[in-house]
């Protein structure tokens, strides 16, 4: 198994001339679980996107060491699972066609029929797999984001507002695989939720 | 050997999608008769120099892909996949994939036209084939790579659609003026040597714009 770190120092953020958060600091190594807490728009999610390498920070730097080797964001991409509600998958695409077609631009090595078929089963889509995302409700399609983020085995999970729009069921599912992800790999969850903070072993408080 | 097969998951994810939302299909083919069909009511049965022919053959395909081109990027970011595709492929591969995807729409649009305007105009007769077929496939992804870019950056605006015209014209204007000019010889009649010029000034800027892009593109994809 790999070893995993992520090293942050000084992240600053700035929007139209407004600082977001500044000097943000912390260093993971697996097995790690951070979560980031804060208000509403205190860059919660903005800081959780600089982390999966999807926005740059304004100042500061952050660093991605596989097996203690330094790598490149475009690179350490293929270790990471996200999930957000501003991520959305294509509407046109059935549950399948859109891991099929995710992960074949991915070209990842667990683009395999029976690694999808399993992720599908595991957020209990499996039977929904062939009906197109937009007759999917708000919790489904949540679902499936974690199917598509889990797809690839990722060694990082990072989920802004890891159970919205789930049922209890749901967030059952999701509670089991986050347990599983700390066990071995980094998890870092973005909420304002108390509970769902709980479920890291470190903290960090924005805004 | 990745980023090719990723580049090509991206065009052919593309292809699935316009298939079936017909998102940019429909508009462009609205544009296209809506254009077609008024200037053959403006013309009726005047007699108009091949200059001006060739003008409003561009001018067709210049709008058309204005109101369609941008699609490619718009949609992603209206739908918010944008984010999906980000963490699945990098910068260069979505930017190849979807300038592979344009070029594709363009060469069918501008073919579309070039079919419209034969049946529709008994005076546009291309009389030098060469010239006309290397016109439109050059100019056409000349056009591809301008919008491609273009469209990146305005898909991050908030007023995507006057942005998207403003931005292009100026950038455009190359393009549009060796394409009527070439599209004009071709229509003369003229020997395929004559028309060199135009084809060097089209495979330069071809280049310039493939190359210049490919250098922004992550700082647009990204932002």
């Amino acid at each position: 198994m790999n070893s995993i770190s992520i090293t942050a120092n000084g992240l600053s953020k700035d929007f139209n001339r407004s600082t977001i958060f500044k000097d943000i600091s912390f260093s993971l190594s697996s097995p790690a679980s951070l979560s980031i807490i804060g208000k509403n728009g205190a860059g919660k999610s903005t800081l959780s996107k600089i982390i999966s390498g999807l926005l740059n920070s304004t100042r500061g730097s952050i660093t991605y060491s596989v097996n203690e080797k330094q790598i490149e964001i475009e690179e350490f991409k293929h270790h990471i699972g996200f999930v957000s509600p501003y991520l959305n998958l294509y509407d046109e695409f059935t549950a399948l066609e859109n891991l099929q077609i995710l992960s074949r631009i991915r070209t990842s090595t667990h683009q395999n029929s029976e690694r999808i078929k399993e992720m599908l089963a595991l957020v209990e889509l499996w039977d929904r797999r062939d009906d197109i995302v937009s007759t999917f409700s708000s919790g489904m399609k949540q679902r499936l984001k974690y199917a598509f983020a889990l797809l690839h085995d990722p060694a990082v999970l990072i989920l802004d507002e890891p159970t919205s729009n789930l049922d209890a069921e749901g967030i059952e599912v999701i509670t089991q695989i986050i347990l599983e992800q700390k066990k071995a790999n980094i998890l870092i969850i973005a909420t304002n939720i108390k509970e769902e903070a709980n479920w890291c072993a470190k903290q960090i408080q924005v805004g | 050997m990745n980023f090719i097969t990723s580049t090509l998951a991206i065009v052919s994810k593309d292809i699935h999608s316009e298939l079936r939302t017909r998102y940019a299909m429909n508009a462009l083919l609205m544009f296209i008769v809506t254009s077609v069909a008024t200037i053959l009511f403006a013309l009726r049965e005047d007699e108009v120099s091949t200059e001006v022919l060739s003008g409003m053959f561009w001018v067709v395909i210049f709008f058309t892909a204005m109101s369609g081109l941008s699609r490619i990027f718009v949609s992603e970011e209206e739908r918010g996949t944008t984010m999906a595709l980000q963490l699945v492929a990098s910068p260069s591969a979505v930017y190849f994939g979807k300038l592979i995807f344009n070029c594709g729409l363009t060469l069918a649009l501008s073919s579309a036209v070039t079919i419209l305007y034969l049946v529709a105009f008994p005076m546009f007769v291309i009389k030098s084939m060469a010239i006309f077929i290397l016109t439109i496939f050059l100019g056409s992804i000349g056009f591809a790579a301008a919008a491609t870019i273009i469209a990146a950056i305005i898909a991050k605006a908030n007023t995507k659609g006057t942005l998207y015209p403003v931005l292009s014209f100026p950038i455009l204007i190359p393009l549009i003026m060796t394409v009527m000019k070439s599209t004009a010889r071709a229509l003369d009649g003229e020997i395929f040597t004559t028309a060199l010029g135009e084809f060097q000034i089209l495979a330069s800027y071809l280049m310039i714009m493939i190359a210049g892009s490919y250098l922004l593109f992550d700082y647009v994809w990204k932002e």
